[in-house]
């Protein structure tokens, strides 16, 4: 059985990959689409093979401010899974969500705030996961969700220290989405390296 | 001021006295700062994990602490700078979230800070100041001319260490 490796991805892997974030961050927009009651696009979906000094500017700068849910997943894929919002749309988010209520605070996210944003990225990577299982017939748990709002720099160098431990390049799945008003974000799927394998064989690509 | 140089996740660069040298988003990771008092050279590391015996894969001396503040001393030395003039500025080690997947990872930013200290010890440089640990990023600054190091961090007031 062949092991996938960060120095030979095939061009093939990446179109397999690319198609896992399709259908993930399709399903997991379109639960946010009817949680918001509007339309949400997607982008295509980019697998980026990156070295750590680009993993900044892959989502719009390392210090650009951004909500972030993270959640470890586990079971036959394990790695991370992030909901990102950049920080005026993460706004517009909850205030949506609660029914347009004004921001509670002038800085920052009030504990109610985080909490339902919280629970957003809860319920949405839930949905991109539960396709990917059901794409792979792979079993994926996840843990509760923790939520920080800072630079996406510090908050994507949570699973670059991962891949940190066996190489000098992170790969990650990231789709990012809009909606006709303002908001802007991205899922991120990182699995951890034996994943990728486990998820190319269970597709089939993968010897 | 010009344009500052700019150092990426696990990379280490020089900067000249009359310069000023950034890294962005450190989480877990550690700047450390290092100037030699008498010719104002400086440096900047941005270290990612604690050990480089502890893994395989060690080529980019720059990602850990060990290997990372050495190379970044031997650097200065090749400048002329002397390490027994050398003072050291951290910032970083942040717990970004409260779990993580890989048991290898627990207390990473705590490690790294520790990591550093201990090699820092080593080489007999002194830490005159630091800013580490809690749970969030920051972004460093470094002025090796007058070796103030700026940490800018989100929803907090900058503080200059």
């Amino acid at each position: 059985m062949a092991e996938f490796d960060l120095d030979h991805v095939e061009n093939v892997y990446f179109d397999v990959l690319k198609e896992i974030g399709n259908i993930g961050a399709g399903n997991a927009a379109t639960s946010l689409a009817t949680m918001l009651g509007a339309k949400v696009d997607m982008k295509v979906p980019r697998v980026e093979l990156l070295d750590f000094n680009q993993i900044g500017d892959a989502i719009g700068g390392e210090d650009q401010i951004m909500a972030g849910v993270y959640l470890v997943i586990n079971g036959d894929v394990s790695g991370s899974i992030m909901f990102l919002l950049e920080e005026e749309s993460a706004h517009v988010l909850v205030s949506k969500l609660m029914m347009g209520m004004p921001r509670e605070q002038e800085v920052g996210f009030s504990e109610m705030e985080m909490s339902a944003l919280q629970e957003v990225g809860n319920i949405i990577t839930g949905a991109y996961l539960n396709s990917l299982s059901s794409l792979t017939g792979l079993t994926i748990t996840e843990s509760i969700p923790d939520l920080t709002v800072d630079m996406a720099g510090a908050i994507l160098s949570v699973p670059a220290t991962e891949f940190g431990l066996l190489g000098d390049k992170l790969l990650m799945i990231e789709t990012s989405f809009t909606d006709d008003a303002e908001l802007n974000g991205y899922f991120i799927l990182v699995p951890d390296l034996p994943s990728y394998g486990k998820l190319l064989r269970a597709l089939g690509v993968m010897k | 001021m010009g344009n500052l140089i700019k150092v990426g996740m696990a990379d280490l660069k020089l900067c000249p006295a009359d310069e000023g040298i950034t890294t962005l988003g450190l989480g877990s990771c550690v700047g450390v700062a290092l100037v030699d008092k008498v010719t104002r050279q400086g440096g900047l590391a941005h270290v990612m994990l604690p050990d480089s015996t502890a893994i395989r894969n060690n080529t980019n001396i720059a990602k850990f602490a060990d290997t990372g503040v050495a190379e970044l001393v031997r650097q200065m030395e090749s400048k002329g700078a002397k390490k027994s003039r050398i003072v050291a500025k951290i910032a970083g080690g942040a717990q970004m979230f409260t779990f993580q997947n890989n048991a290898s990872l627990v207390k990473v930013g705590e490690r790294n800070v520790l990591a550093v200290k201990a090699k820092l010890k080593e080489l007999g440089i002194p830490i005159l100041a630091e800013d580490t640990g809690l749970n969030y990023g920051r972004t460093v600054e470094f002025f090796p001319k007058t070796g103030e190091f700026v940490i800018k961090a989100v929803g907090k007031s900058v503080k200059t260490i």
